[in-house]
């Protein structure tokens, strides 16, 4: 059973915030979603490999040869704010 | 007060050597106006997705045999999800599950007892950007800007097992990685840059424990220096938290190299969880023996291998050899030094002793070193023929390292020679038995001692410049 | 008939013949979107401009004689989740709705090689996280069959626009059934290629192991020539295969005599509609006539299909989704203090409720002490899911499915997001396993078109291709038009 706080928790974790006029709600469908996975859990799935790519490939490399990126105003064009050449965000800690 | 044990591990970061990215075709130059070697791929746009730089892998692989690994022969990576304005992605491609090294090690010698550091793993991630902050420090700054350049440079992390004891050993252990690093051409190692960075794992715990202490996560060791600093500093920290019979919190720290304090990081946020899930973008790394065996075929003579090489090619002492090979960059001088040099164990004594001395003394490496290995080479044949004696060849050695001369010119500029012409020197040994007689009289009485004053006064006159040999001689006879 | 009904055949052969100029077909379909647009709000962006810029280089390039590719000068739409170079992506969310990329997807690099024209950017559930369209930000599409109804989804634009005569071709992106399911809403062909086939390169992903672009189109035959332009392997995606590509009209052979088709019992289970399984059935018996065998088949785990992508799915969003931070590009709420305030105000901003609830199910299905009851697991149930699929392909040739349990359905039918979920029962198994899947217009329920799905083996497009387009050939469906604006 997830809690609000369990829900708070996670969208923090998601950085999101979730309005307390929503949370009721959230938390609830969150619960109905969460029973229904909970379906799952009557499989045995002992000693299955869990499928984490679906084709059978392997070894896909790049050679290590430098190539021209973007230009600095194509980088920084859709940038909301910008300092020196850089992408400007306000104080990195809280 | 109770004693304790101190349990340290290290968390290093390599950058690789790659002339690209790990995950995309942007150069890896240190430098460049921010930035500018950006793609879709390292700015994180949508839609943009990861293709696999294979030379990363076989500097992983080559780093990890160095290091005495084993190498997994299945690989995949892992997203490592979290947030912060460096990380383009806000998830770092890393591996979780599947390092692609396990279960290496690194021998030190610390005060001349051998010890074997254990190396949990080495895994293969992506380096984040970095952050110019608007203020002096993070917590001072308004703003930051964010420069992506750095953003997917390939890194390698080697992870040891919590085997020091001191800070003198995990110096040595990080020391003794460093020159494998170098060797096996993988980093370039500068810690200043950033390219090789070390974070400590440091707890303490009371002698005859059976469990180690709650540790302490120490960032931002920059230098050997730094490393040492911050573990003794960290180490009397909590031995206080304990005394004053608190409990040592497990959290991270950062070294503050100025006041040379480790300070809290705890966020507002306590949980980190990363929740690491195979990286979909990606397909798995396969490593087969024929890959391995041609990497192990390929890596190039390693410090331990280098040392042993010098003990056994040119008789040097262990201790000078392992000075030697602990940076690259010396030995290589060492070795071209040593193709024209006559007495291999004269180079080394120079390279350990004044050339280092003045390395340190200018805080500069050995690459950067003016002279030449063949000058230095010369320099110390100038001693074994005589032509100079050890202290001029200190004086042209000054000289030396105001230019790039040859040290044949320097003596003839100087006009250093040593003066081996019997004629002349005959005439400084008649002139000083004609000025000291009573020293001669002691040396006639018995009195050995006398004869060392009398070569003084002979080098003296010749301005230091009389071959002492022959002056020994010369005087000897006519005293006779 | 009118230019804005043709298939990209016929009008790359009317093109060919110069009996019509690309500027006219261009301009007609702009025309026909002055008409309708409003009432089926297919589109995000159009492209006017750029668009008969390219139609007029490639009517010169005919006028000089020369030999042009398929989709050259014959006008198409792109899902809006898909990076268009220097024209706005914004994946239908608040949060990219002025980002203009400054790349173009595989996809898009191969068809502007191709030299074909693109009218716009189309309509889908924001960040392709819905089956209907309702959660675009910039408002529903509607079923140009009967506008007071959905168009299926996530690429319910896509399709809209085909079957509005609004785009002669479409790509959407399918990750559990969204470019299959609002074809078959709109009674239009829609095609999921073999995970791996198309370059995911450019399509702004949503479940990157389950991601695949596809054609929407009017016929088989126009799927097969959006395939031959758009697949291929790409240096830029380590997933894309490296295969050969076949010339897949050479599929396209009116003839399924010996053909094995597979029915699973699962897909027609109690929660499939009876008259849209009627016609899916008769559609069996169609293929029976013309010579294929039907052989009855079971997929056992497919009733854990929807709760293992509701599991997977989410998680990849939750972290693909993690880079709209409002750092380098898209919404940023400018009076937060500090980053990370900075970070979540806009992303609760710009994220509308849907894609906030699956970004926080994923993060909490990998979160410490969760991953092995949910992730691991779901991960392990999807092996048995592809399993299911490697056996039934053992003894039959393709499987034969309604491609939605329903037809199309009202707007306000309010439905909670665990029905919504079910719309893809019978699509989200084939991207689970990463086969390629067409849907087939098959026939009408009061009014609203019904499709029908051929899922074919790992890399096997040709015989879904050549089943669907016999079955095509045999049947006038795909020929009727929406009642709208005026036409029929």
């Amino acid at each position: 059973m997830v809690t609000k706080e369990d829900v708070k928790y996670i969208a923090a974790l998601s950085r999101l915030t979730v309005p307390e006029n929503e949370l009721e709600k959230f938390t609830e469908q969150f619960n109905q979603i969460l029973d229904y996975a909970d379906k799952l859990q009557k499989l045995d799935t002992k000693g299955i490999e869990p499928t984490a790519n679906v084709l059978p490939v392997s070894n896909v490399f790049r050679e290590d040869v430098a190539l021209p990126g973007v230009s600095h105003e194509d980088a920084l064009k859709n940038a909301p704010a910008e300092h020196n050449g850089g992408f400007k965000v306000p104080r990195v800690l809280e | 007060m109770a004693k304790y044990i101190t349990v340290i591990g290290l968390e290093v970061h390599a950058e690789l050597k790659t002339k690209s990215k790990a995950f995309c075709s942007c150069s890896t130059e240190f430098g460049a106006t921010p930035n500018t070697h950006v793609c879709p791929v390292c700015l994180g746009m949508p839609g943009a997705l990861p293709v696999l730089n294979k030379q990363v892998v076989e500097f992983a692989i080559r780093a990890g045999l160095a290091l005495n690994c084993e190498i997994q022969k299945f690989n995949k990576f892992d997203r490592k999800n979290y947030f912060y304005p460096d990380l383009a992605k806000n998830y770092q491609i890393s591996q979780w599950e599947e390092p692609i090294c396990l279960k290496g090690h690194i021998d030190i010698n610390v005060n001349g007892e051998e010890k074997r550091i254990g190396i949990t793993r080495i895994h293969m991630e992506e380096d984040a950007g970095k952050l110019v902050h608007s203020g002096a420090t993070i917590s001072t700054s308004d703003s930051s800007a964010v420069d992506y350049n750095r953003a997917g440079v390939p890194l390698i992390e080697i992870v040891s097992e919590p085997d020091m004891r001191s800070a003198e050993e995990a110096r040595a252990y990080m020391e003794n990685l460093k020159a494998i690093l170098e060797y096996t051409d993988v980093c370039d190692c500068k810690m200043q840059e950033g390219s090789l960075r070390c974070d400590a794992n440091i707890s303490i715990m009371p002698e005859g424990a059976k469990e180690f202490g709650t540790r302490a996560e120490i960032k931002n060791l920059n230098s050997f220096k730094a490393l040492v600093r911050a573990i003794e500093y960290e180490v009397e920290r909590q031995k206080e938290v304990i005394e004053d019979g608190g409990h040592v919190v497990q959290e991270t720290r950062t070294w503050d190299d100025a006041k040379g304090v480790t300070l809290s990081m705890r966020s507002k946020e306590e949980a980190h969880d990363y929740r690491y899930f195979p990286e979909p973008d990606l397909v798995p790394v396969e490593i087969d023996d024929a890959w391995i065996n041609r990497v192990k075929s390929e890596l190039p003579e390693l410090p331990v291998q280098r040392q042993a090489r010098l003990m056994e090619q040119f008789g040097l002492p262990s201790y000078d050899a392992g000075l030697l090979v602990s940076s690259k960059a010396m030995a290589e001088y060492f070795d071209k030094a040593v193709k024209t040099a006559k007495d291999a164990k004269a180079v080394s004594n120079w390279l350990l002793g004044d050339v280092s001395a003045w390395l340190n003394n200018e805080n500069k490496e050995i690459g950067d070193f003016v002279v030449i290995p063949e000058h230095l080479a010369e320099l110390t044949n100038l001693v074994k023929d005589g032509v100079l004696s050890s202290k001029l060849a200190k004086k042209v050695f000054a000289e030396m390292l105001k230019g790039n001369k040859a040290p044949k010119d320097l003596v003839k500029e100087l006009g250093l020679e040593q003066v081996s012409d019997t004629g002349a020197i005959e005439k400084f040994v008649d002139e000083a038995l004609a000025e000291n007689p009573q020293s001669v009289a002691d040396y006639k009485a018995g009195k050995d001692k006398a004869i060392g004053f009398l070569v003084g006064q002979i080098m003296k006159k010749s301005k230091g410049k009389a071959n002492p040999g022959m002056v020994q001689q010369l005087l000897k006879q006519k005293l006779q | 008939m009118n230019l804005f009904e043709l298939t990209a055949h016929e009008a790359h052969e009317k093109l060919v013949k110069k009996e019509v100029s690309s500027v006219e077909l261009t301009k007609a379909l702009f025309d026909r979107i002055d008409k309708v647009e409003k009432d089926v709000r297919a589109y995000v962006t159009l492209d006017r401009e750029n668009a008969l810029a390219q139609a007029k280089k490639v009517d010169d390039l005919l006028a000089a004689g020369k030999a042009v590719p398929a989709l050259a000068g014959v006008p198409g739409a792109i899902k809006d989740n898909i990076s268009t170079l220097g024209l706005r992506t914004t994946c239908s969310s608040k949060i990219l709705e002025n980002f203009i990329p400054i790349y173009d997807a595989h996809v898009i690099a191969n068809l502007r090689k191709d030299e074909t024209i693109f009218l716009g950017k189309t309509n889908l559930d924001e960040f392709a996280m819905g089956s209907t369209t309702e959660t675009s930000y910039f408002g529903a599409s509607h079923n140009p069959w009967k506008l007071d109804c959905v168009p299926g989804g996530s690429s319910g634009g896509s399709a809209a626009a085909i079957a509005a005569g609004e785009a002669v071709w479409t790509l959407g992106s399918d990750t559990g059934g969204s470019i299959r399911q609002p074809a078959s809403f709109c009674g239009c062909v829609g095609l999921k290629p073999t995970y791996g086939r198309v370059s995911r390169y450019g399509c702004v992903a949503f479940a990157s192991s389950l991601d695949q672009i596809g054609p929407i189109t009017r016929d088989v035959t126009d799927a097969a020539l959006v395939l031959n332009t758009i697949c291929g392997k790409d240096v830029h995606d380590a997933t894309s295969l490296d295969v050969e590509v076949p010339d897949f009209t050479k599929a396209l052979v009116a003839d399924v005599k010996g053909m094995k088709i597979g029915l699973p019992k699962e897909y027609f289970s109690e929660g499939v509609d009876p008259k849209v399984k009627d016609c899916v059935m008769a559609a069996a018996k169609k293929f029976e006539e013309m010579g294929a065998t039907i052989v009855d088949i079971s997929l056992p785990h497919t009733e854990y299909a929807v709760t293992t992508y509701y599991i997977i799915a989410p998680a990849e969003a939750s972290a693909n989704l993690a880079r709209f931070d409002g750092v380098r590009y898209g919404h940023r709420n400018m009076e937060a203090a500090s980053a990370p305030e900075m970070t979540a105000i806009s992303r609760t901003e710009g994220f509308g409720a849907e894609v906030r609830r699956r970004i926080m199910l994923g993060t909490y299905v990998l979160s410490s002490g969760y991953y092995d009851a949910y992730y691991n697991k779901a991960m392990q149930v999807r092996t048995l899911i592809r399993r299911d699929f490697e056996d039934a392909f053992k003894k039959v040739d393709v499987i034969l499915t309604p491609t939605c349990p329903v037809t199309t359905f009202s707007y306000s039918d309010k439905m909670d997001p665990l029905s919504i979920y079910m719309l893809d029962v019978s699509t989200i198994p084939v991207n689970m396993a990463g086969l390629p899947g067409i849907s087939v217009p098959c026939g009408f329920v009061d009014g609203k078109p019904v499709g029908l799905q051929l899922i074919g083996k790992v890399l096997d497009e040709n015989s879904i291709l050549r089943a669907a387009f016999t079955y095509e050939q045999a049947t006038d469906f795909h020929k009727q038009f929406a009642p709208l604006g005026g036409n029929k």
